[in-house]
């Protein structure tokens, strides 16, 4: 059962940032949309796990990414953000039911599933475009980057939520 | 003493969390002020091998067009050579010319970040070193900028960090060549007077005070012209030749007497000191 988790755990990880640089970085779609959908990886991740150890997978998955991208540190800084900031957002979301030792992802309702996926997104893409723009001089290109990429990603996290959806975990 | 270790205990998610975020800072500034990291760069061997496997790939799917570009080049450059009366053998004596010139392959390319690098399968075991301008037949396209031994980083011109000298063809006015990150085929001349006229469709073309690329290097056409803030510098929207979002074969134009010039500019400054 543990092992079984590791292993899907390795092999998500292995796939998305395989995903994440080989198809989706090279979309483009209207010349700058980029979907990150590596995010899943955080939203998949199981809930009941050491914090700390979440934490620094999520470092090691963003920096990963920068490897590839030339971008230094900024998915890793904005993937760390969202890890730690995962519990807040689930008890805002789910309530108090998230305490529950029997919690699921799987069995929230939709909306809240899509309500945690879409805020993990947002503020993942916003601290991203903040670092990777680094000035308020550019206040309108970071909004306008930010909005429609979450709105690709989300959209493209959801398809993917469906196709390969958690079952028992 | 009970009491911090308690306190680290306790809060020890939030001090991971702010540790790694400081480090990731740390890098992302570094990068914005300056230069890539010398290590953590897509010339690594993980990430080129990767790249070069999917290059393989996908590099079926449009040899069609790339050998119709090859060809329109050789055709130029036959017309070039044809017309050229009395060619001098001496010239094509490679250890007499300034500039010699490797080929090479984009595997990683990107232009909607603000600062963008492209990768190519060219490294150290070719003789490729930071600093060497990489072309392509239709314009320039960057500087290389970090090596490893099978591949390396071009920071693209569409990088915020990028500054290129560039001139109006056909004249010695010149300026810097920057980008504003904001569209993948406008690039930015700045630093040209005021009083210099322009027209929009002018020709810009590399200058001859880089020591890294040859002069008349086609960069791309006047598209717009404005006045910078200080009302004394024209502020010059260019529109690359290049297809930034569709490249595939690179030439790497490397200065050998490049570091002559470095050497004497350098001493001339410390002698003024």
């Amino acid at each position: 059962m543990i092992n079984n988790l590791y292993i899907i755990n390795i092999i998500r990880f292995a796939l998305l940032v395989l995903v994440q640089v080989l198809v989706f970085n090279r979309l483009n779609f209207f010349g700058f949309i980029n979907p990150m959908v590596y995010v899943l990886f955080l939203y998949w991740y199981p809930i009941k796990q050491n914090r700390a150890v979440f934490i620094g997978l999520s470092f090691l998955l963003g920096l990963s990414i920068d490897f590839f991208l030339d971008t230094m540190a900024v998915n890793a800084a904005s993937s760390i953000t969202i890890a730690y900031l995962r519990p807040v957002i689930m008890r805002f979301v789910f309530g108090v039911n998230y305490e529950f030792q029997g919690f699921k992802l799987g069995n929230a309702t939709q909306i809240q599933q899509f309500t945690f996926l879409a805020l993990l997104i947002v503020i993942h893409h916003l601290v991203f475009f903040t670092l990777e723009i680094f000035s308020f001089a550019n206040l309108l290109l970071l909004l306008k980057k930010t909005l429609s990429i979450s709105l690709a990603t989300l959209v493209l996290c959801l398809l993917f939520g469906s196709l390969f959806s958690i079952r028992k975990e | 003493m009970q009491q911090i270790i308690n306190f680290i205990l306790q809060y020890k998610n939030f001090l991971l969390y702010i540790f790694l975020l400081i480090v990731s800072l740390g890098f992302t500034i570094q990068s914005h002020s300056y230069h890539q990291s010398r290590f953590f760069n897509s010339s690594n061997w993980v990430a080129g091998n990767i790249y070069n496997t999917s290059h393989g790939i996908s590099s079926y799917f449009d040899l069609k067009k790339e050998n119709t570009k090859l060809v329109e080049e050789n055709k130029r450059l036959h017309h070039l050579l044809f017309n050229k009366n009395e060619g001098n053998p001496t010239e094509l004596d490679s250890l007499q010319t300034t500039y010699t010139i490797a080929t090479g392959q984009v595997i990683k390319n990107s232009y909607a970040n603000p600062r963008n690098y492209i990768t190519i399968n060219k490294g150290k075991n070719d003789s490729i070193k930071p600093d060497m301008g990489v072309i392509t037949s239709k314009g320039i396209l960057g500087i290389v900028e970090n090596t490893s031994n099978r591949f390396a980083t071009v920071q693209s011109i569409l990088n915020e960090n990028s500054n290129i000298n560039a001139k109006i063809k056909n004249t010695d006015h010149f300026g810097s060549l920057v980008w504003n990150a904001k569209t993948y085929n406008v690039v930015q001349l700045v630093d040209i007077p005021r009083l210099v006229p322009l027209r929009v469709g002018d020709t810009i073309v590399t200058g001859a005070m880089s020591s890294i690329f040859p002069e008349n290097i086609p960069i791309g056409v006047i598209r717009q012209v404005d006045l910078d803030n200080s009302k004394s510098f024209h502020h010059i929207d260019v529109t690359l030749f290049n297809d930034m979002t569709n490249v595939k074969n690179v030439y790497i134009v490397n200065n050998t007497k490049r570091q002559e010039i470095l050497q004497l500019q350098e001493d001339t400054e410390n002698n003024d000191q």
